[in-house]
């Protein structure tokens, strides 16, 4: 895990000292409200329809138990007792004073968090694979990189005014955990064919009202190269991405309206120029950067042992058996395993945590692993390295806290942002759609019989709920000012991304259920014996799916 | 006279603003900065004199201008709004591309909430938009005492100065 050294701290502390002058010169007068606006943007604070809404930066999604209680501290003393987990890996606080916002930070700062850059039109907090250095199908560990062009986007004074917001995701596996390709950036690393390490690097992927897959503008980029291209990526967008239409801003729309091959020829001008310039990698900074990601101090386990033991609890216990099979994830080193901890049941809001249920878990990640905690862009959390034998001891003390639903993956595991409920942006509700849903299919049998099936709830256009990629996506729309559901089907979020499509006209709230019922019950009747609701959807095309539910 | 930033303090500045190309470009008061097409058409022996020099708009293309460029004392950007970011890529490349050496001043709609990341893309002076006390704004000067990367200033970044 990265650990902060005094100059981290002092820039932390520095950049809370700067937004608690430039709130008192707000309040004062002495700032205009459009002034004050991309300023405490770039510390996370907006102005949402009940009440401000602080966003915490998460870096690459890595927390610590140490974090997680200080978290549950904010969660009480400033808040009302939970936080919710974003799709960006974030942490976001919905019920902050606009004055206690800067002793918020400064509490923050003494477990080494901020909330610098977590929204505003700026390079925002970088996400990446939540089984980062455990994943055995990984061809480097991503983390390091992440840290590297973490302290490169961290108060960037060429890249501060943007266009419009500006997401990277950095993947060091192939299955791309991270959705790489649905961001403004996706870095991908690679090995070339003398074995050396690099990034493939992707452009104008992004979500929201113009959804795109990212463009491959280069196929191997040598690894002490990468800030330099970054730089020369984000120069060309902050010179000619669109400033007069907010919706036509993104990344996305310049690679579009030039084609990747120009924009990727501008791009490799500056490049050309800058190259080997100070910005370039050393050996010596990423080995040192490196060295805060060495494995912990895994014990030696007997693995064959370890599985006995697993098979006989699971044989003994059907409910631990179906929780393994699904909240489990294989891990790198042997006689190991990472778990997932569901944060997804019917009544209580995707993502959200309660201040205490943050300390219980913050002790669980001490007594089952090293202190360290992972949020997941599906918004569950993680913790990375539990020994297969306490994973029995982990399940019980899981199950009491409410997190250990066995439905990660499945169609229970929804994706779904704030929606209406809190967020001024949205057109509808999400957050009683997803619980309508959970509620309606909750028959674990029939969970597992539909398998690994990803649904996404975005409350509008802006997509935080991700819908696109969704096997099948809910879309809030505002028809006349009465809430409507548009759904969408065929999405991936894996190692092809693919955007999904639209069924056709929007539902009410009440009907959503029932239509996507009709959609399983197609995909249940059409599939092939063991095949996937994406491999059935491209084989059959969404006609079928549209007779059943509009026929 | 305009009072701006400059070296860590605040002086008076005798450099005009002329915001529309005049009829005339020769015939305005001295010390001007002019719009760029305006001080590209003045006589080179005018440009010669030192005392005129050109301002770029947000956006404005000025690659074609460099070797000009590049002979002015001063270069002038403006920004529109405090917002817009174009210029702060102009400064850089303006610095470390093209290696200008003359004074480079931001004008328009700019905040004191900036200085420090004006400075660091190469800017040496700044007027603040109207109704901003420069005296005050030079406490945001010291806004952070370290940098992370590299930029147009020579502030050592902390990705040379650790390992």
């Amino acid at each position: 895990m990265y650990r902060y050294d005094e100059f981290d701290r002092r820039l932390v502390r520095e950049r809370v000292a700067q937004f608690r002058d430039q709130t008192a010169r707000y309040l004062a007068g002495e700032l205009t409200d459009e002034e004050f606006l991309p300023l405490r943007l770039q510390n996370g604070l907006y102005i949402q329809r009940l009440a401000p809404m602080l966003r915490i930066s998460v870096p690459y999604g890595v927390l610590s138990s140490e974090k997680l209680r200080k978290l549950a501290h904010i969660a009480r003393e400033y808040d009302k007792g939970y936080v919710h987990f974003t799709t960006r890996q974030n942490i976001q606080l919905n019920w902050p004073e606009l004055e206690e916002v800067p002793d918020i930070l400064a509490e923050l700062a003494e477990v080494d968090m901020h909330c610098i850059q977590t929204s505003g039109n700026c390079v925002r907090n970088i996400t990446t694979d939540h089984l980062a250095g455990i994943a055995p199908d990984e061809v480097e560990d991503p983390r390091p990189w992440c840290e590297l062009v973490r302290q490169w986007a961290a108060l960037h004074p060429e890249f501060a005014f943007l266009p419009r917001k500006f997401k990277i995701a950095l993947t060091g596996s192939p299955a791309d955990r991270a959705v790489s390709l649905v961001n403004d950036i996706g870095l991908r690393l690679v090995r070339n064919e003398e074995g050396e390490l690099g990034f493939a690097v992707y452009v104008g992927g992004g979500l929201g009202r113009t959804p795109m897959v990212g463009s491959l503008i280069r196929p191997f980029l040598p690894w002490p190269h990468l800030l330099t291209y970054l730089n020369s990526i984000l120069r060309v967008y902050n010179r000619y991405g669109k400033r007069d239409n907010k919706w036509k801003a993104r990344i996305k729309i310049l690679v579009k309206a030039w084609g990747p091959e120009t924009f990727a020829a501008r791009v490799e001008e500056d490049f050309e120029h800058f190259r080997d310039g100070p910005l370039t990698l050393t050996e010596e900074e990423v080995a040192r950067v490196r060295a805060f990601f060495t494995p912990p101090p895994y014990e030696a386990v007997d693995p064959a042992a370890a599985a006995r033991e697993l098979e006989e609890r699971a044989l003994a216990d059907v409910a631990f058996q179906r929780w393994r099979r699904r909240n489990v994830l294989a891990h790198r080193v042997p006689g190991y395993a990472a778990v997932t901890v569901c944060l997804k049941r019917p009544g209580v809001p995707p993502g959200d945590v309660a201040d205490w249920q943050l300390e219980a878990i913050a002790d669980l990640a001490d007594r089952f692993g090293f202190g360290e905690v992972r949020s997941t862009h599906e918004q569950n959390l993680l913790l990375p390295d539990v020994r297969q034998t306490d994973l029995w001891a982990l399940w019980r003390e899981l199950d009491r806290l409410g997190f250990a639903s066995p439905t990660v993956g499945t169609l229970a595991d929804i994706i779904c942002c704030p929606g209406g409920d809190y967020c001024s942006l949205a057109n509808a509700k999400s957050i009683p759609v997803a619980e309508a849903i959970q509620r309606r299919f909750e028959d674990l049998d029939y969970l597992y019989d539909l398998g690994d099936l990803r649904l996404n709830i975005s409350g509008c256009m802006n997509a935080c709920g991700h819908h696109h990629v969704g096997n099948i996506g809910i879309l809030g729309v505002d028809k006349k000012g009465e809430e409507f559901y548009q759904v969408l089907l065929g999405g991936r979020a894996d190692g092809q991304a693919s955007l999904a499509a639209v069924l056709g006209p929007s539902f009410s709230r009440e009907e959503v259920p029932e239509v996507v019922e009709k959609i399983l019950e197609v995909y249940l009747e059409r599939r092939f014996e063991g095949e996937s609701f994406s491999d059935t959807f491209a084989r059959i095309g969404i006609e079928p799916f549209k007779e059943r539910v509009y026929g | 006279m305009a009072r701006i930033i400059r070296g860590g303090e605040v002086v008076e500045d005798p450099w005009i603003l002329v915001e529309e190309s005049p009829p005339d470009p020769v015939a305005v008061p001295r010390p001007a900065m002019l719009p760029l097409s305006a001080w590209l058409s003045l006589p080179p022996e005018v440009r010669g004199q030192g005392d005129t020099a050109p301002w770029l708009a947000s956006g404005e293309e000025f690659e074609e201008a460099v070797d000009a460029l590049l002979q002015a004392p001063l270069i002038a950007l403006h920004f529109p709004v405090f917002r817009d970011g174009r210029h702060f890529s102009t400064a850089f490349l303006l610095r470390k591309r093209y290696g200008y050496r003359g004074e480079l001043r931001a004008v328009g709609h700019v905040i004191r909430d900036q200085l420090f990341y004006l400075t660091r893309c190469g800017f040496d002076s700044v007027q603040l938009r109207e109704g901003m006390d420069p005296e005050a704004a030079l406490a945001s000067l010291a806004d952070f005492s370290l940098v992370y990367q590299p930029a147009a200033d020579d502030r050592a970044p902390l990705l040379r100065r650790r390992s």
